[in-house]
């Protein structure tokens, strides 16, 4: 566990903060997730704004409840928020962060939604979709490698966790199982202490 | 900008369409309070198998263009539904329903989830819940793979382009601009070659 962080958060730094999310929400191709790496090293190793543990369960709760994965970006500017000391600026926090996030991409995709579908025999448009896919692959993978190595720590000492991780993922990739019994499979068994 | 774009406009033929922009958002929150862990499964039963507000093939293109732009891709696709009968305000009302209220809902969590964060059982069972998301993120990845044996890359190119792609982000930890801008952009460059036939 890490101590809990006690932060000051002037404007500089909300305007930081934004301005970052504006930036990722231009590069959130295959999902706000797909930019999670990126959030990572900016709020938790570059800044100092949010633990480890807020990181993972903002992920982890924003699967678990019902809505889009992007509410974890909310999440996270709420645990930002709260670390700066108050409700008010958690909930400042969510709406620097959704505004952020959502914002670029948004205007980008509906502009380009009419555009490209005007032009989709085009081939630069059909460069840019099929040759983006091997790289929306690797950014997934890696998010799913820096998930599993931040609640799992090394693979030898921590392998239980690591194990419901690939196991969860071999199920997810193979069968239609709903996501609801894995997720309540992995609460029970963590609850219980057996990973 | 024009409120109905003509390449988003309704089909002349008859077929069921959203009544107004208070169905429309009604519609996204229903839709938004049924998935767990994900939209875009529920996006394509309620909208192209249940109201038919989209045809599938529709929904497949509609869905590609939402894999490729930024932004996550239920909400891409929601403004594009939404876009297509009503304009920019059935964007912003499929868009409204589809984060108001799971916003509100996933905020109670994380305020329950605090109160209760110091107890044993809880931490581990989101732990528990954090190791089933890396391994259903690593899956969505896994599943996406498929798709690249219709590239128009020779497999090994996209196979060792993932590859090096994963080694920067996960293991070199390298900034995603980097990553996105420059292999994305040799990657690009290199399928806009193949296509030249």
């Amino acid at each position: 566990m890490t101590a809990p962080l006690h932060l000051t958060l002037d404007w500089a730094d909300w305007l930081n903060l934004f301005a970052h999310f504006l930036t990722l929400s231009l590069m959130s191709v295959g999902g706000a997730i797909s930019t999670s790496s990126e959030m990572h090293r900016f709020l938790v190793e570059q800044h100092h704004w949010l633990t480890q543990e807020q990181f993972n369960q903002s992920i982890a709760l924003a699967q678990a409840a019902p809505g889009p994965n992007v509410l974890f970006v909310a999440l996270m500017g709420w645990h930002v928020g709260m670390n700066a000391g108050s409700t008010g600026a958690a909930l400042f926090g969510v709406l620097v962060t959704m505004v952020g996030i959502m914002t670029p991409s948004t205007v980008i995709t509906y502009a380009a939604a009419r555009w490209g579908h005007r032009n989709r025999d085009l081939r630069a448009v059909r460069a840019f979709k099929q040759g983006m896919a091997p790289i929306v692959i690797a950014l997934l993978l890696s998010t799913a490698w820096i998930m599993a190595s931040s609640v799992g720590g090394g693979v030898l000492v921590h392998w239980p966790l690591w194990l419901t991780a690939v196991v969860s993922g071999l199920v997810i990739w193979r069968t239609r199982i709903h996501l609801l019994w894995l997720l309540a499979a992995g609460a029970v068994l963590g609850a219980l202490g057996v990973i | 900008m024009n409120s109905t774009p003509p390449d988003l406009a309704p089909h002349p033929r008859p077929r069921p369409s959203p009544q107004s922009l208070s169905d429309l958002f009604v519609s996204f929150t229903l839709l938004a309070l049924q998935g767990f862990g994900g939209v875009l499964a529920v996006v394509q039963r309620e909208m192209v198998d249940r109201k038919r507000w989209l045809t599938q093939e529709e929904f497949i293109e509609d869905w590609a263009v939402a894999q490729i732009m930024p932004g996550p891709n239920v909400v891409n696709l929601s403004l594009m539904i939404g876009g297509r009968y009503f304009g920019v305000p059935g964007a912003l009302a499929a868009l409204a329903g589809l984060l108001a209220v799971p916003l509100v809902l996933v905020l109670i969590l994380a305020v329950l989830h605090a109160r209760f964060a110091d107890n044993a059982p809880v931490a581990g069972a989101l732990r528990g819940m954090a190791a089933v998301c890396a391994g259903l993120i690593g899956a969505a990845g896994l599943r996406l793979a498929g798709a690249l044996k219709k590239s128009p890359l020779p497999l090994p190119w996209c196979v060792a382009l993932s590859a090096a792609g994963f080694i920067l982000v996960a293991l070199l930890k390298c900034p995603l601009a980097w990553v996105l801008f420059g292999l994305g952009g040799l990657s690009c460059v290199l399928t806009y070659r193949r296509l030249k036939a």
